[in-house]
């Protein structure tokens, strides 16, 4: 997990702190946005390996900041978070090219997990490529 | 008093459904009372009008008769007095005194007499001066003086007489005449016959009366003339008085014997007599009573008829009512069951949701302590600080169950439609729960149909059904017991499960709430009042239907209804 790079995009300040500093003391770098304009542009900068993006925000939703992703950075990997009430938008967030979801309350050893397999993918796509 | 019109409206007044539990008695009641009203008062009305009108037709019908009758027979007795006298005033005008005074004469034309009409008993002639000159007949009555006697006089007055009936020869009823006869040279005399009774007799039974009616003369004096065959003899006074009436007059009274007759009467018009005829009620109305009688039944039988329609018509009318009546309820209430189920249902998720992101915090904050003292290397009392967090993260994870929960029951969560074999969820099911059973000594009786076809239903959803309910049975049960599980198939459109178990039931009070959101009989803590909801919730939404009966100490018995056929809404 050594040197991943991730963006965490999340309106819950408090939230997105803790978990960023808790994934920091798992050696995983991470840089947050509390909106998904905040997001799109620290993109333009930042290259992350992981972007994970709560579904649920005032102002530009998670679904559309994931539309936009998706269409400039095809390749980032994109896992969504959700409330309970809005595990179909998880679903159709899969559908619309999102790695995977998640539901909060998170388990931080799960969303390791994720972000590791999101990795790996991103890594064998480029590979794909590469050739 | 209550006026006619309260009194209606009090009828047509129909109670309102939520007044009074007592509704269809009043309702039936009154609906019954209004429709024998107007049926029975129509026909209870003609019955009497008909009474009235077919006892004065019937009475003039029968009465009349009686009278033509009395005027027949008093015609025929006044012809035959009236044809003696003028035989005897022929005898007395068509010979001179001195040929009715030759004894040999007058015997001659006694027997002639004799043998032309019937009747005659003797022939005499009596002078001016009341003296018996000759004499042909039974008895010896020559020189006999009549002067002062009341025959006598009258003669002289009125020119003729015919006496009352009096007992003569050999003690037979007797009638005299006598007639007076003047000259143009101013002589006079009196010839006298006496005829006896017979003929009246003849008359009388020549009138076919019924054994029970009777005929007779009396005379202005109420003695009887002619024998009765009820009330007396010959000469006998008898006890009846009426009022004069040359006219056939018809009276009703009690006879001497006590019965009711019929009396018709009339005087004569020349002679002191009165003809009577009697006949018993009793035998006049015979008709009238026969008929009486029909009406009678003909009333008693519509009477019944109608009393019977109407109080099966009202009944069937009550109970479609009722009927009528109850599915609205039911409708109404299971409405108000579904839309309470959806504003708690929008409730719960808005609690869940904004729950969720507080609670989302609380875990990361917790697992950040915890990293934080699981990564730091001398941390006073780790191990305490660590079971804390652990405490907190663990009543997260609690409280994430909960509004996962609440969020289940409040989502219409999709719905995936495979076919299924029925009898294997409910195994599948079971498996879950095997231990448990085991553990509380709980004996499990399975009763599958093993024919049940297969339906298209979901099988998470069901799995949960059955799981609720077998929980629930489960719970009911402080140790050892059983819960039988059936299926079987309902009809065309449904099968069904029935999941019983022999615990504590519940009360009725129970029941009314038991399919209601945070409805709980457990202990706070231990349930969350959602499971039977959710379970309602889930079976309607596959077109199903759950029923539940039970009864305190003895058990409770789940019954649920599954479609075979896919369900419309279903996934709605």
């Amino acid at each position: 997990m050594n040197g991943w790079k991730v963006l965490l995009v999340d309106d819950e300040k408090d939230f997105a702190l803790t978990l960023a500093e808790r994934l920091g003391m798992r050696r995983i770098q991470v840089s947050t946005a509390f909106s998904g304009e905040e997001a799109l542009n620290l993109l333009e900068t930042y290259q992350p390996d992981v972007m994970v993006l709560d579904l649920m925000m005032p102002g530009m939703s998670g679904s559309a900041v994931l539309g936009r992703v998706k269409n400039l950075y095809p390749n980032l990997p994109i896992i969504l978070l959700t409330g309970l009430s809005s595990t179909a938008e998880g679903v159709s967030g899969i559908s619309q090219g999102a790695f995977d979801f998640l539901i909060k309350p998170l388990q931080i050893e799960e969303l390791i997990e994720k972000i590791g397999l999101a990795v790996k993918r991103r890594s064998s796509v480029e590979a794909d490529r590469g050739k | 008093m209550r006026s006619l019109k309260d009194i209606l409206s009090h009828l047509l007044d129909i109670p309102d459904e939520r007044t009074t539990p007592e509704r269809y008695h009043i309702v039936r009641r009154n609906i019954a009372i209004l429709m024998l009203i107007i049926t029975l008062v129509p026909l209870a009305l003609m019955t009497v009008i008909n009474y009235f009108e077919y006892q004065t037709a019937l009475r003039n019908e029968i009465l009349a008769p009686m009278r033509t009758l009395v005027n027949k027979a008093k015609y025929s007795f006044e012809l035959f007095l009236a044809g003696r006298l003028s035989t005897v005033n022929f005898i007395a005008s068509a010979y001179t005194y001195e040929e009715l005074a030759d004894e040999k004469n007058l015997n001659r034309i006694f027997r002639v007499l004799k043998k032309e009409f019937e009747g005659f008993v003797d022939l005499g002639l009596i002078d001016s001066r009341g003296t018996q000159v000759s004499y042909a007949g039974p008895y010896d009555l020559h020189g006999k003086n009549y002067v002062g006697q009341g025959w006598f006089e009258q003669v002289k007055v009125n020119g003729h007489y015919t006496s009352d009936v009096f007992l003569g020869y050999r003690r037979f009823p007797h009638v005299a005449i006598a007639v007076q006869h003047i000259t143009d040279d101013g002589r006079e005399w009196i010839v006298r016959a006496t005829i006896n009774t017979a003929k009246f007799d003849d008359l009388i039974s020549s009138m076919n009366l019924d054994p029970e009616s009777d005929a007779f003369l009396i005379n202005q004096q109420g003695v009887f003339q002619t024998k009765s065959k009820f009330y007396g003899e010959v000469l006998d006074q008898s006890p009846l008085v009426l009022p004069k009436s040359f006219d056939p007059t018809v009276i009703e009274k009690k006879d001497p014997l006590g019965r009711d007759v019929f009396l018709a009467y009339s005087y004569f018009n020349r002679t002191d007599f009165i003809f009577v005829l009697i006949k018993p009620r009793s035998e006049v109305m015979k008709a009238w009573y026969t008929l009486r009688a029909d009406l009678l039944v003909v009333f008693l039988i519509g009477l019944v008829a109608i009393i019977v329609v109407v109080l099966r018509l009202t009944d069937i009318m009550m109970k479609r009512m009722k009927e009528s009546d109850d599915k609205r309820l039911l409708a109404m209430r299971e409405m108000e069951h579904s839309h309470k189920l959806s504003s708690i249902g929008r409730l719960a998720a808005g609690v869940a949701h904004e729950v969720n992101n507080p609670l989302a915090i609380i875990n990361e904050k917790a697992g950040l302590i915890k990293d934080l003292i699981e990564f730091a290397t001398n941390f006073p009392d780790k191990e305490k600080f660590l079971n804390l967090v652990g405490a907190i993260i663990q009543s997260v994870e609690r409280c994430r169950t909960i509004t996962h929960r609440l969020l289940g029951f409040a989502r219409r969560m999709d719905v995936e439609i495979q076919i299924l074999d029925i009898n294997d969820v409910i195994r599948e099911t079971l498996g879950f729960l095997e231990k448990e059973a085991l553990y509380k000594g709980v004996t499990i009786n399975l009763n599958l149909d093993e024919t049940l076809p297969r339906v298209p239903s979901d099988r998470g959803q069901l799995q949960q059904v059955f799981l609720n309910l077998l929980n629930n049975a489960l719970a009911a049960m402080d140790k050892g017991g059983a819960v039988s599980i059936s299926s079987f198939t309902r009809d065309d459109k449904m099968l069904g499960v029935t999941v019983e178990d022999t615990g504590q039931g519940m009360s009725e009070e129970t029941l009314k709430h038991i399919f209601e959101p945070f409805f709980t009989t457990k202990k706070a803590g231990q349930g969350t009042g959602l499971g039977l909801s959710i379970t309602y919730g889930i079976i309607k939404r596959l077109g199903g239907d759950i029923e539940v009966q039970s009864r305190l100490g003895e058990g409770t018995r789940f019954t649920v209804y599954i479609p075979k056929e896919t369900p419309e809404q279903a996934g709605l």
